[in-house]
């Protein structure tokens, strides 16, 4: 497939409209960054993206979407529950295989919390819990990426390397962010959401902190 | 005041309750009762802990019933809670659960006698539909989103394992353990109709005014009760699961052919079995309902509103006891003993104590249902009032009551009270058994004269009236937007 085509997304809240109508097409390989002020309906755009889609994208929601009382390998496991069978999936909830270990373990090391793989995720601070999402999305390795806000709760530097792994391990990506400069670092295209409709849409080579501040 | 409806709602009970202490039969019939009440309570205080060997088999019994039928309850009930959201499945949870223990085992004595069976089957099929309901409302709770984040292609059990169990397991261990609990409440009554649990040595105690053995038997109740935590271990539980059924002992075998007749012909009505046409049946079920149910139905709701609002009025007085809002900590520790005896003392035990001391009416009946209801009300809000910060210069003692912690603690109040509401009434109905005459009084006189087509009746309409009053009690916390999650 050479890419996505989105076609008339429109939500509305209680009657209103929140967003669009609005169309755009995503090519395969492209890194689009959604920007926007709060409120502008990135949030939602990525929830009907993500409907759109119907599940054949990992997404990291706002809300991370944890199950706060299971350790953090759980949590990243969850992301291949399809790739395995039934049985195999139950005996893992009670007493994981080697290689799953491991290749969850390898996968936190590169975000910087393998201490953290048997302590439930309702013991983590937000940054521990938004990297195990970030984990978890990438262990399902779909594709496409979905992400709202991923290094929100990251402190400088390793929000950028989040950042840079997530570029690297999905061929495409959607990814709504509110740090500016962060979008033009890591997104080929930006595309800039102003009361549910598009209001910039342009490659990220192209632009300039001051050209995507008039929106907000 | 009466701007707001909670108050309006709780005049209007308290008017309902006084008219039914008018109509009400309240007296104390017996000629000594409180030189009686004395001869108890010096029971009590001297226990004779070895005067039957029974003792210790009714006790080890008592455990075994409650484990099993708490086990297999909450297995049907989980299962049950996974198609909940089907109406067939809800309507007939509702129904298994409207019908009280006692009764479940006056069922089953019919036709598989004195047989294990019919003790752990009283436990597990109501517990199965109370199971059913809180199970679900807590999957219900859980987060959806995880489940909607897996990959497309994960089967409905690894999602279910992974996305739902873990959520609630905690509430749903907790829950279940409070059942057990509920459960060695339930295994102790059945030894009223004739199991070999702790009722039944205490039923022959009391009738042989042996005091110091009942004391002993209640002493020894409450403290099974009180170390729950200590001996009721995550890690020991598979054993005591494995272990209980070959605890409940012998009992008697089951005649097979017993069962099929129970279901043939005892519970056919009459008129229908001799074959006497539609108008005789008219006729008998016309005669059921003016000579019993009417009366029991009307006994029944006037005994359980005066019940509901003397649980409430306790439950208000209590609550103060274990409040970190008054008193040092010796009053604290005495009100929680207080209350920890009053809401672990089964009120069918209770009602049954004090009948004995005060005579038959309706006053024995309503003084358990109100300790035993109001000290569980009252425990749930003494504790919730110490998460209430008062402000450094807040009043102190009646002010500090009635203007600081009432007005905070009043909706919870009344939500934990009008969820009880169907449970008071449920032992309403059952305390009939002891010869008051509610529903269970009628049931218990129509299986003594083996008529249990009239029995299977009277238990219908009671089972009707429970979810009757079920209904309402959720429609008025509706109405009132009270919420309670069932922990109580």
């Amino acid at each position: 497939m050479s890419g996505y085509d989105f076609n008339g997304l429109t939500a509305s809240f209680d009657g209103e409209r929140v967003i669009g109508p609005l169309s755009f097409s995503v090519q395969k390989g492209e890194h689009v960054g959604l920007v926007g002020k709060s409120g502008a309906g990135k949030s939602t755009l990525i929830r009907l993206l993500y409907d759109r889609l119907d599940g054949e994208a990992s997404l990291i929601p706002q809300n991370l979407g944890l199950v706060n009382a299971l350790p953090v390998f759980h949590n990243v496991f969850m992301g291949q529950l399809d790739q395995h069978p039934s049985w195999y999936n139950t005996v893992t909830l009670v007493r994981p295989f080697r290689r799953d270990k491991d290749a969850v373990r390898t996968l936190l090391r590169e975000l910087g919390i393998p201490e953290k793989l048997w302590v439930p995720t309702a013991a983590l601070s937000g940054g521990q819990r938004q990297r195990v999402a970030i984990a978890r999305a990438i262990y399902r390795q779909a594709p496409t990426l979905l992400a709202d806000e991923p290094i929100s709760a990251l402190d400088g530097p390793m929000a950028w390397q989040v950042m840079a792994m997530l570029t690297q391990q999905f061929a495409t990506s959607i990814v709504a962010l509110h740090d500016v400069e962060m979008a033009l670092a890591h997104c080929s295209r930006i595309i800039g959401i102003q009361d549910g409709q598009i209001a910039l849409d342009a490659p990220a080579s192209q632009l300039t902190t001051a050209d995507i501040s008039e929106l907000y | 005041m009466f701007a707001y409806p909670t108050v309006r709602i709780s005049f209007l009970f308290l008017a309902l309750a006084v008219a039914g202490v008018l109509v009400a039969d309240i007296a104390i019939t017996t000629a000594n009762p409180w030189q009686d009440l004395g001869q108890f309570f010096l029971g009590v205080a001297t226990p004779n802990f070895f005067s039957t060997e029974g003792l210790m088999t009714a006790l080890l019994r008592t455990v075994a019933f409650a484990f099993v039928g708490v086990t297999l309850g909450s297995i049907c009930g989980f299962l049950l809670a996974l198609v909940y959201r089907s109406l067939p499945v809800r309507v007939f949870c509702a129904f298994i659960r409207a019908i009280h223990e006692l009764f479940w085992a006056l069922i089953f004595l019919q036709f598989f006698g004195f047989h294990p069976l019919t003790g752990v089957l009283a436990i597990a099929i109501p517990y199965a539909g109370i199971f059913a309901k809180v199970y679900s409302e807590i999957l219900d709770e859980a987060d959806p989103e995880p489940a909607r984040l897996l990959p497309p292609g994960t089967s409905s059990l690894a999602a279910f394992l992974y996305a739902r169990i873990p959520d609630c397991w905690v509430q749903m261990r907790t829950y279940t353990a409070y059942r057990l609990e509920c459960g060695l409440r339930s295994s102790a009554i059945l030894g009223f109709v004739g199991l070999p649990t702790l009722g039944f040595y205490l039923e022959s105690s009391f009738s042989q005014g042996l005091y110091s053995d009942a004391g002993a038997m209640l002493i020894l109740f409450y403290l099974l009760i009180a170390t729950m935590p200590l001996w009721v271990r995550p890690k020991l539980l598979p054993f005591y699961i494995l272990a209980a059924p070959f605890f409940l002992g012998e009992g008697l075998p089951i005649v097979w052919g017993n069962v099929e007749r129970f279901f043939t012909e005892d519970i056919i009505p009459s008129p229908i079995r001799s074959g006497e046409g539609l108008a005789a049946f008219t006729h008998w079920f016309g005669d059921v309902m003016v000579t019993e149910a009417l009366p029991g139905i009307w006994n029944t709701v006037v005994l359980t509103q005066i019940a509901l609002v003397a649980t409430g009025i306790l439950a208000l007085l209590a609550f103060p006891l274990i409040s970190s809002h008054f008193g040092g900590p010796v009053r604290r520790t005495s009100g929680h003993v207080f209350l920890v005896i009053a809401r672990s003392t089964p009120e069918y035990i209770l009602a049954y104590i004090l009948l004995q001391l005060w005579g038959p009416s309706m006053l024995p009946a309503v003084v358990a249902l109100a300790l035993h209801n109001g000290g569980i009300i009252g425990h749930l809000i003494g504790r919730q009032t110490n998460s209430l910060k008062l402000r450094p210069d807040a009043p102190k003692g009646l002010s500090r009551y009635s203007w600081e912690l009432v007005p905070r603690v009043y909706r919870s109040f009344l939500a934990f009270l009008f969820y009880r509401w169907e449970i008071i009434m449920r032992e309403t109905a059952i305390l009939g058994i002891l010869g008051i005459y509610t529903l269970g009084f009628y049931v218990d006189s129509a299986i003594q004269n083996i008529q249990f087509d009239r029995a299977m009746i009277l238990i219908l309409i009671t089972a009707l009236l429970n979810i009757g009053i079920d209904a309402l009690g959720r429609l008025i916390r509706r109405k009132l937007a009270l919420q309670t999650m069932p922990s109580c």
